[in-house]
């Protein structure tokens, strides 16, 4: 196995591009590390990208809007005074995984990589409408995140590619996300439902909307059924039914030892009710 | 002298000091089956099936042989049924060597075909890749039920014994049958009678610290073996058989232990590293990963039982039925038999019937965990006993007091009890503030009673003094729950010295005589009975050298407060003669003194709990809290009081994860689909609440102290207290565990 630590992500990318077999690169490692030391992925050429500069930046853009380097991890993401100010849900998702150790390492970025349909961060960046810049071997692309994973393990990204940053939008007014997961146990699970919801209203009204479901497909989903279930309402009961309705329709969940078809699908609903209650108090500025 | 056998007040015993083995346990000082290494060491690694049944139709390890970091390669022709020396192993060790090695035919998802030894772990790890196995896949079945279905794939066949009856499945391989009076006449005595059917899927201990030894093994049938166990003697005893040597020419010590639980009361890597290292002749390291542990180590059995209880109007039993039926994986020992003795033992009847069934199937062989048996068939009965009380509207208490088996009661299972202390935790039960507690909506409450026989065991225990006085205690029981504390208490008392004076050792097999393993909840009941008569033994001997000191009968000599005193006025006037007086010139006054106890003590004396519990259920999503947990249960006499709260408090969280959680689950295939703790899901601290308990001491006839064991019972009322609380809570029945919030939330909509 050969190791790099490349400075620049053009040189990761260089690295990447030239390398046979199979290529991982080491973020906070919580994945890589333990699928190495489980037996299940043995990487020929691992690829450090925490030596890279500003990686571990937490930035706010003069519009508002944040860029989040690919090293940040999710220690790093709540402690910071103002980020989850602006996107509880997101930091709160990036806070789920897993326990105080692996929060000092688990990074945004690995968790998109990694491709799990139940990865936590997912739902909430894909509700948030998280972008990233993708460097490659013919520079720079954005992307929106809900592109980059294509199956259980797979992402979009070619051979040579990885991604450089990550751009949340700026938070403007009135709006507020939130993200919940359901799982048998209160922590150290994987999620069996997870669900991201942000919008933005105005007076009462639901004005701007994203939802996302994680868990019940083979990749984290963008439910747009879900979105047009709650815009234009003040999120009564029957727009709360009809989000539920929506985002059951949206599951195509399998049966495994984690859940089954049916109570992924009838959860699904719960937890979209209930994290867009909290998305909407936030909006409306209320503690939630 | 006058040594005063029963005793009831105490100056050391019933105190909380410090675990003599704290500082090493929270700085890591402490070695456990991992932490040893020896010059030259090799490390070991196993192959596994990965089918659940299949002929093993050729072995090839010339590949892997033939790497230079590999040292030695394995497989079940390298243990003594195949060598010369020994041929034709019988009974329990045949099974053992088929479970660690297979023969003919692997019997389940990660039974053990071969093994290596190289020069480090990752070498060993990817050498096995190379060993190329032939498998004849044969069809398999993993369900209890299935198991016993007339075309079910037979598991062996001529593995049952002369209990089974003509016409059932070669797959049911035990049979009990106990009970008394005419079950059928109870039954038309009753006012209501409910039957039901309940399951319970395996679950495993769950211990943190995974299977590790070191093991050497010379060409002269001489060994060492380093390893995690609950008891070395078994260990040395059976592995010496499985490699055809002398018990005694190999030394077993047993390292710290991160937990048991009565999983490791069994081998099941140590004889493979002492076959590698033989081969190799080089120390080898073992050391299992959790996946091999859920995968093949020894999970607990599964169950599927009926229930027939009759209840009179006023909450009399009138009689009452049980058949369980138990699945232990690819070999005999599924506890069917424990299952149906325990299952009504807390109950006075005048008709009871029960029966247990031991069944085979493809999965890996079941081992102890707590009470084994007991708590599954408890969850059955004292689920349609809350029933019965709800559908009577009976208080659940009420009625289990009526019917409590008490002193003179014939057990269920034949005997009459001695003095037990059932009655004293449901009254307990009843004057606790939480079971009047008022309930939240939503939440709802379950009480459980639970019983285990407990047991003696062969022990041997040495005390030797020094010359300050201090005192070393010899005990052979692994010390897997602050064992060496309760030991030092015990021989407190009887010396008179302080508890820090005294130093408890697991002596190796090598220095102590046979002890049975820590199982059974005997170490604090056997293990401190032999404790305090070493020490009653030296404490004769020191009364013999004050007697010879004074020129007086040793009659005339009392042990009081850590000194020989004379018995009373007649016998002279002499000062009290301190321990450390004695022991300073003990080696002119006769030699070195010690003390020594060895038996079989059959008083271990049964054990009872009761359990309150609430359960809080999500409607929405079938998610279970538990919100208050308090366990009520008998020690006879708590020697060190937080070391019993902790086995009770242990029973309770370990019986959460069993109720809610955990499981084994097959897929199709026959293969374990959950071996990782990310999905065998036991509890995590912020799932449990706080666990409250209440020590009741009636005190066991059959102990100097009074003492009955409490390893176990505190496993046995969880599943069904908290299935009752479930059950309350959501306004269904739940008669399969474990109560997965997929499983509620079909119940709830009424499809469960
Ligand atoms: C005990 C434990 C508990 C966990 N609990 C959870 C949980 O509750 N929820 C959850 O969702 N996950 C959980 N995880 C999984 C893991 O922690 C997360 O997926 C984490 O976010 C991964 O981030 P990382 O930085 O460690 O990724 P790494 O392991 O470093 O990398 C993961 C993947 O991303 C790729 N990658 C990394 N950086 C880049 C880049 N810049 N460009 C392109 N590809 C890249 C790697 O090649 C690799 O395939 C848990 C893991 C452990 C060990």
């Amino acid at each position: 196995m050969d190791y790099h630590s490349p400075a620049s992500f053009a040189e990761a990318s260089a690295l990447a591009a030239n390398a046979t077999g199979i290529t991982r690169f080491l973020a906070g490692g919580t994945d890589v590390l333990v699928q190495m030391r489980a037996d299940i992925v043995t990487p020929d050429t691992l690829i450090d990208i925490k030596k890279i500069d500003g990686v571990r930046d937490i930035t706010r853009n003069d519009d508002g809007s944040w860029t989040i380097g690919v090293a940040v991890t999710g220690a790093e993401m709540s402690e910071h005074p103002e980020l989850g100010r602006d996107w509880p849900g997101v930091v709160e998702a990036m806070d789920l995984i897993g326990s105080t150790q692996v929060q000092g390492r688990a990074t945004l970025t690995g968790n998109l990589c990694n491709a799990s349909p139940a990865a936590d961060s997912v739902p909430a960046m894909v509700a948030a409408g998280v972008t990233v810049t993708v460097t490659g071997p013919n520079g720079d692309r954005e992307v929106p995140v809900e592109q980059i994973p294509t199956a259980p393990g797979r992402t979009s990204l070619a051979k040579g590619e990885l991604i450089s940053a990550l751009h949340i939008p700026a938070r403007g007014e009135n709006g507020g996300d939130a993200y919940l997961r359901f799982i048998p146990r209160t922590e150290m699970d994987i999620a069996v439902v997870g669900c991201g919801v942000n919008l933005r209203i105005d007076g009462d009204t639901i004005t701007e909307a994203r939802v996302s479901l994680g868990a019940v497909a083979p990749t984290v989903l963008l439910v747009e059924d879900c979105a047009r279930a709650i815009i234009g309402t003040k999120l009564d009961e029957a727009a709360l039914e009809a989000l539920a309705a929506a985002a059951s329709a949206a599951c195509n969940p399998i049966n495994d030892k984690r859940g089954t078809i049916e109570f992924r699908t009838e959860v699904a609903g719960v937890l979209a009710k209930r994290a867009a209650r909290i998305a909407y108090a936030r909006a409306k500025g209320e503690k939630a | 002298m006058a040594l005063d056998d029963r005793k009831t007040d105490f100056k050391f015993v019933g105190t909380r000091p410090d675990r003599p083995d704290g500082l090493d346990k929270v700085t890591g000082r402490a070695k456990f089956g991992a932490d040893m290494y020896a010059p030259g060491m090799l490390h070991g690694a196993i192959l596994r099936s990965p089918h659940a049944h299949a002929r093993i139709v050729k072995i090839d390890t010339s590949k892997a042989e033939a790497l230079k970091d590999v040292k030695a390669v394995v497989t079940r022709a390298d243990f003594s049924d195949e060598v010369e020396f020994k041929p034709g192993l019988e009974g329990e060790f045949w099974n053992v060597l088929e479970n660690v090695m297979a023969g003919e035919k692997a019997l389940y998802d990660g039974h053990a075909v071969a093994a290596v030894a190289a020069t480090s772990a990752l070498a060993a790890r990817d050498a096995l890749k190379l060993i190329e196995v032939e498998y004849e896949v044969l069809p398999h079945v993993t369900d209890v039920d299935k198991a016993m279905e007339p075309d079910a794939p037979v598991i062996r066949e001529g593995a049952a014994d002369y209990s089974v009856p003509e016409g059932m499945h070669p797959n049911v391989v035990r049979y009990h049958e106990s009970g008394h009076g005419d079950v059928e006449a109870g039954f038309a005595e009753a006012d209501l009678v409910i039957e039901d059917h309940f399951d319970t899927e395996a679950t495993h201990q769950g211990y943190i610290e995974p299977h590790a030894c070191l093991a050497m093994l010379g060409n002269d049938g001489k060994g060492e073996l380093w390893c995690c166990t609950q008891g070395h003697w078994i260990v040395q005893k059976t592995c010496a058989a499985l490699l055809g040597i002398e018990t005694s020419q190999l030394r077993v010590t047993a390292s710290e232990i991160g937990g048991g639980f009565g999983g490791k009361t069994t081998v099941f890597i140590e004889p493979v590293a002492l076959a590698l290292s033989r081969k190799a002749n080089r120390p080898v390291k073992l050391v299992m990963s959790r996946s091999e542990v859920f995968r093949a180590t020894g999970p607990t059995a599964s169950a599927s039982m009926d229930v027939k209880i009759g209840m009179k109007k006023d909450g009399t039993i009138t009689a009452a039925q049980g058949v369980f039926r138990l699945q232990g994986g690819a070999f005999p020992g599924a506890p069917g038999d424990f299952t149906a003795m325990c299952a009504f033992a807390p109950y006075n009847l005048t008709n009871v019937r029960q029966v247990g069934y031991d069944v085979m199937t493809n999965r890996p062989k079941q081992a102890a965990y707590r009470a084994p048996g007991a708590p599954m068939g408890a969850f059955a009965v004292e689920s349609v006993i809350d029933e019965l009380c709800n559908q009577l509207g009976l208080d659940p208490i009420d009625v289990r007091l009526k019917n409590a088996a008490r002193e003179g009661t014939k057990a269920s299972y034949g005997p009459r009890y001695p003095r037990i202390g059932l009655v004293e935790t449901l009254e307990a039960a009843k004057a606790h503030p939480h079971y009047s507690a008022p309930l939240k909506p939503g939440q709802g409450r379950g009480i459980s009673c639970g019983f285990w026989f407990n047991h003696g065991g062969e022990t041997s225990v040495s005390l030797a003094l020094s010359e300050d006085g201090s005192a070393q205690v010899m005990v052979g029981t692994p010390d897997i729950g602050g064992s060496r504390a309760s030991m030092a208490l015990m021989a407190a008392e009887v010396l008179g010295i302080p508890y820090e004076n005294i130093r408890v050792t697991v002596a190796d097999t090598a220095t102590l005589g046979y002890n049975d393993v820590s199982h059974g909840s005997r170490v604090t009941y056997a293990s401190g009975l032999a404790t305090i008569k070493a020490a009653q033994n030296a404490v004769e001997k020191l009364c013999e050298r004050a007697a010879a000191k004074w020129g007086i009968p040793v009659d005339a000599v009392k042990w009081e407060n850590g000194c020989a005193v004379p018995s009373g006025p007649n016998a002279g006037d002499f000062d009290p003669l301190p321990i450390a007086e004695i022991t300073a010139d003990m080696g002119r006054t006769g030699g070195p003194i010690s003390g020594h106890f060895e038996a079989t003590p059959e008083g271990a004396g049964v054990s009872f709990g009761t359990h309150i519990v609430d359960a809080e259920v999500d409607r929405e999503t079938g998610k279970t809290t538990i919100t208050r947990y308090t366990v009520i249960q008998d020690a006879g006499k708590a020697i060190h009081p937080t070391y019993v709260e902790g086995q009770f408090q242990g029973g309770a969280a370990q019986g959460i994860g069993w109720a809610l959680n955990e499981e084994y689950i097959y897929g199709e295939d026959g293969r374990l689909q959950n071996a990782v703790f990310l999905d065998y899901r036991i509890p995590v601290a912020s799932d449990l609440p706080m666990i409250d308990t209440v020590i009741v001491e009636v005190p066991n006839p059959g102990h100097p102290f009074g003492v009955r064991g409490v390893g176990e019972t505190g496993i046995v009322p969880p599943l069904a207290a908290i299935a009752n609380a479930v059950s309350n809570a959501a306004g269904v029945r739940m008669r399969q565990l474990p109560m997965s919030p997929p499983r509620v939330l079909a119940a709830l909509k009424g499809d469960g």
